[in-house]
């Protein structure tokens, strides 16, 4: 493996548990809108602020959602499943318990393939479901810490909201394969659509369970838990650091002690949040107010077939089309991109091609613009017919992008009004290319004698000026030939 | 005119309605006067607001009445009522106002049914004699020294004092018979699932259930045909099978009633033992047969009770922190406040409860307690199934004991669980029981309890139509008849 993380005679194990908000119009246990970004504590109701007599009611949406998932985890939908009760005291808890899943979560044992290079498997422990808790805002005292803090307001929009909970088992052996497992399982759930992931807005969140072992051992360290990591980078980094921590304790010959770490990404420092002597019993049981989550075989199965292709699937069918993994890495973790992708390559009618300008042109022109794929006025059809152009020889590569921009910047315009408008037709033409040349030859007899003289590189010099004379519509190929033709008569 | 509400049924209420013998307006005035009188001593009702009440009357008057429209009632304080205090008689819900009706409260109000407010109940249900309401005891009508049972003793108090012609309770270990035989009146417990808990303050959510406590079986179906529905806000609640009809009195042919014997020996009062021997005599006059029944795990069922209905008391009166409503006792940081504010909000038993339930829970306690309470209670239903297999319904005392004397068993807590020594296993298997008025025992009313299979309400209510007719009981107290 080649992204293994091996120091010392040690070796990185790490598991995560991954908080997915599912997208449903209503929250888990109650009618109230799931909505992020709205006034506070304005979607609220008796049930998500657990006002005496508020009982809860299953939302069938995001048991379907869970279960395709669950599906696309390669996770076993057993024919029952239980909520159960998690007790804690918090203000972000309105009932003081979290209805949560215990010992029978809707998905169980599944398995998730990350391909590429260094290519890994890593085994799904479960996937329950959950509701969210409140937000806390704290004000003065230790930042975003109840302790010491002047007040505490809570919004209860988010209270009560669906959460998918997504537990590996400790399969993954390096900070970097954590970032790729993480990377493709939120493409997977995003292809699926059962939520955006957005890590900034907190729709997807990340725990990993860290802890490191002696090389060719068989069991497990003592492992912490990392809370807090907000992004790819802040969980590759934030397992990085605690694993050289845990490498460092190890090494002085102390031990490492479970407990619960907050990351710090402007510092890069890890915090104790609590050991396990301060560890919660939860007090789980099963949740009376609501019965079982009854799953029909046919009605899985028929989920199953209706799951869109996933980004492991596109990933095989590119790279066997024969675009580089990288690419089809890309293509394959970003729903949009591959979305545009797909389109183009029909209407083109050339995967690489295709790829080609989807990784060039059309990437750098919606990083430049800050958007996604399906947001630019460039759709696949005013492309196709620009690569089209390209393809046949009637504009060369310089001109294609201008033609590009020139796409861009007029939605109304189409690739050939382009071509035919500016005058871009590449100059292919013996006669008119070779007076071009002829021109060029003239005004610079001292390039011609040094070429002649055995210094090659010139011609390089001689085909740039040569392209600029013609406006840039030289067709490159036949204006390269006819050069050394001349050059060498 | 003046109207004599004393005894008077709902049934027989809503009759005057209907043939204009009286408004909506003035029967509730009536039963608003006889609160004034009466209740200052009972002290059976928290809550009473009588221009709310006359203005919900007006409103049925101008409707133009029908069915039950207009008909009076009173709903146990556990009951979530929108916009009227709803307390569970705790302090720590002294002044809190619900933004939404019960399910219940909402089908009453849409029966045309009038509120005359919200009655005492032992704190958060969890008793059987009232005194545990954060509010004072209530009194029973049948003798002002004695306690009405409970949890349920406000609502039965107000029914047997006339201060109501019928009112809704609530059952989780016998809440609802317990005080019904207590004060001579009929109560239903009926099947899990058969009400919506919706707006019901929770003690223990898979034992409890709402249930009518009323003067006459047929007013039992009655006010079960308004209660009973099917809802999408409790998903444990289907509904009723089948339509609730209103019975007739008739002959038990073709009928057999199981006796638990064995458990007849468990220190049931004298008195008691006497009145229930007769109406077996009864029902066999009447055509049915006897058989002995065993429940070997019923008599575990105190245990598996004081396990499971702690421990989910323990959870769901965790909400009751100070954060969002009720009662908060600030404090320098978070903790203490939820110490400080649980500590001055809850009483000495939902105290005690909390700690059973959550040590119950407890890792390293919770499949000693917890599970093997599950299991227990798994082998309680099925003793009533196999039961009946064999007869068609079984009959035991309501309770062990009439009503007892304030103050007797609040040092004691074993011996006040003890008096729900016969209720509490229906409420583990889930199933439905109705006690009926079964004459007195040295002047108090004692209760016969019939337990039928899920859904058998229609039979319990015929079955209790029949021994109710051969009984014959005056439910008026002598005291309040000559009050009146």
């Amino acid at each position: 493996m080649s992204g293994a993380w091996q120091r010392n005679g040690y070796e990185a194990v790490i598991g995560l548990e991954i908080h997915v908000q599912l997208n449903t119009a209503s929250k888990m246990f109650c009618a109230c809108p799931n909505r992020y970004g709205d006034e506070p504590n304005t979607n609220v109701c008796m049930v998500c602020l657990a006002h005496p007599g508020a009982l809860p009611v299953a939302n069938a949406e995001a048991v379907r959602q869970s279960a395709r998932v669950g599906l696309a985890l390669g996770c076993r939908i057993p024919a029952a499943s239980e909520f159960s009760r998690k007790q804690y005291f918090y203000p972000d808890s309105p009932k003081a318990y979290q209805i949560s899943q215990y010992d029978q979560p809707l998905c169980a044992e599944g398995s998730f393939h990350v391909p590429g290079e260094g290519a890994f498997s890593v085994r799904i422990t479960r996937a329950h479901l959950e509701e969210d808790a409140a937000k806390m805002i704290h004000a003065g005292g230790d930042a975003g810490r109840i302790q010491g803090s002047a007040g505490s307001v809570v919004d209860f929009n988010r209270a009560g909201t669906p959460l998918l909970e997504i537990v590996t088992e400790p399969d993954l052996r390096s900070p970097e394969d954590a970032r790729r497992f993480l990377t493709l399982l939120r493409a997977t759930v995003v292809a699926i659509g059962a939520s955006d992931c957005d890590m900034e807005k907190g729709s997807l969140r990340a725990d990993a369970n860290v802890s490191i072992r002696p090389l060719g051992s068989e069991e497990y360290g003592t492992k912490t838990e990392l809370k807090n990591m907000n992004s790819f980078r802040f969980l590759e980094r934030g397992i990085e650091a605690e694993l050289e921590r845990q490498l460092g304790l190890v090494r002085a010959g102390e031990a490492v002690r479970q407990e619960t770490l907050h990351f710090d990404p402007a510092t890069g420092g890890l915090t104790s949040l609590r050991s396990k002597e301060e560890a919660h019993d939860y007090r789980y049981f099963p949740e009376p107010d609501l019965l079982p989550v009854a799953q029909d075989p046919d009605d899985l199965a028929a989920l199953a077939g209706q799951l869109p292709e996933l980004p492991v699937a596109r990933f095989a069918r590119l790279t066997g089309a024969g675009l580089p993994e990288a690419t089809a890495l890309l293509l394959a973790t970003e729903v949009e991109l591959a979305a545009y992708y797909d389109d183009l390559a029909g209407r083109v009618g050339d995967a690489k091609v295709a790829a080609n300008w989807v990784m060039g042109e059309l990437q750098a022109h919606l990083n430049a613009a800050g958007i996604v794929a399906d947001a630019t006025p460039v759709t696949p059809e005013r492309l196709a017919g620009l690569v089209a152009l390209v393809v046949a020889g009637t504009i060369n590569q310089t001109s294609a992008k201008e033609v590009f921009q020139a796409l861009v910047e007029d939605p109304a315009a189409t690739a050939a009004g382009v071509v035919g408008g500016r005058g871009l037709a590449q100059v292919g033409d013996a006669d008119e290319l070779g007076a071009i040349v002829d021109r060029v030859l003239a005004d610079h007899p001292d390039e011609v004698a040094a070429f002649r003289g055995g210094r090659e590189q010139v011609v390089g010099f001689l085909v740039g000026q040569c392209m600029k004379a013609s406006g840039g519509r030289a067709d490159a190929k036949a204006l390269q030939a006819l050069l050394r033709e001349r050059l060498t008569a | 005119m003046a109207i004599d509400v004393i005894g008077l049924t709902a049934e027989r209420a809503a009759a005057l309605l209907r043939g204009r013998a009286c408004t909506a307006e003035e029967l509730a005035q009536a039963y608003l006067d006889r609160i004034a009188a009466v209740d200052g001593e009972i002290h059976s009702y928290l809550h009473v607001d009588p221009e709310r009440t006359l203005a919900a009357a007006r409103e049925q008057d101008a409707a133009g009445v029908d069915g039950l429209a207009g008909v009076p009632i009173a709903y146990k304080d556990l009951l979530s009522t929108r916009g009227v205090p709803t307390t569970a008689g705790s302090r720590i819900l002294k002044g809190f106002v619900p933004i939404e009706d019960a399910d219940v409260v909402r089908w009453g109000n849409e029966a045309g049914l009038v509120s005359l407010g919200k009655t005492n109940l032992d704190e958060f249900a969890m008793g059987s004699s009232t005194e545990h309401s954060a509010y004072g005891p209530t009194r029973n009508p049948w003798d002002p020294t004695r306690v009405p049972g409970g949890s349920s003793g406000g609502s039965a108090a107000v029914v047997a004092a006339g201060c109501a012609p019928w009112a809704l309770g609530t059952d989780t270990g016998g809440s609802i018979r317990q005080p019904a035989a207590f004060c001579g009146l009929v109560g239903l417990m009926p099947t899990y699932g058969s009400v919506s808990r919706f707006g019901v303050v929770a003690f223990a959510c898979s034992l409890e259930q709402v249930g009518p406590m009323t003067l006459t079986v047929r007013d039992a179906a009655l006010l079960q045909q308004v209660i009973a529905r099917d809802t999408d806000r409790d998903a444990t609640c289907t509904g009723p099978r089948a339509p609730i009809e209103v019975p007739e009195p008739g002959r038990l042919d073709g009928i057999t009633f199981g006796v638990p014997r064995v458990e007849l020996e468990a220190g049931v009062e004298e008195g008691v033992r006497a009145r229930f021997d007769e109406s077996l005599a009864i029902a066999e006059s009447l055509g049915a047969r006897l058989v002995d029944v065993d429940l070997p795990y019923a008599r575990h069922g105190l245990a598996a009770y004081y396990v499971i209905a702690p421990a989910e008391a323990s959870a769901n009166l965790s909400r009751f922190d100070g954060v969002r409503y009720g009662l908060r006792v600030d404090a320098p940081d978070v903790r203490a406040m939820y110490e400080a504010t649980r500590d001055a909000g809850f009483g000495a038993e939902v105290k005690r409860r909390i700690m059973i339930g959550t040590y119950a829970l407890s890792a390293g306690y919770h499949d000693a307690y917890y599970v093997q309470a599950q299991r227990v209670r798994t082998l309680i239903r099925r003793d009533f199934d196999a039961a009946f297999g064999d007869v068609d319904a079984i009959l035991l005392p309501t309770a062990p004991s009439v009503a007892f004397p304030i103050g007797a068993r609040l040092d004691d807590p074993l011996a006040m669980y003890a008096n729900d020594i016969f209720t509490l296993p229906v409420n583990l298997a889930g199933i439905p029981a109705l006690s009926v008025p079964n004459g007195l025992s040295e002047g108090l009313p004692t209760g016969l309890q019939i337990i039928g299979p899920a859904h058998s309400e229609n039979l319990l209510l015929r079955l209790g139509a029949a021994f109710e007719a051969e009984h014959a009981f005056d439910p008026v107290p002598p005291g309040l008849r000559s009050a009146a």
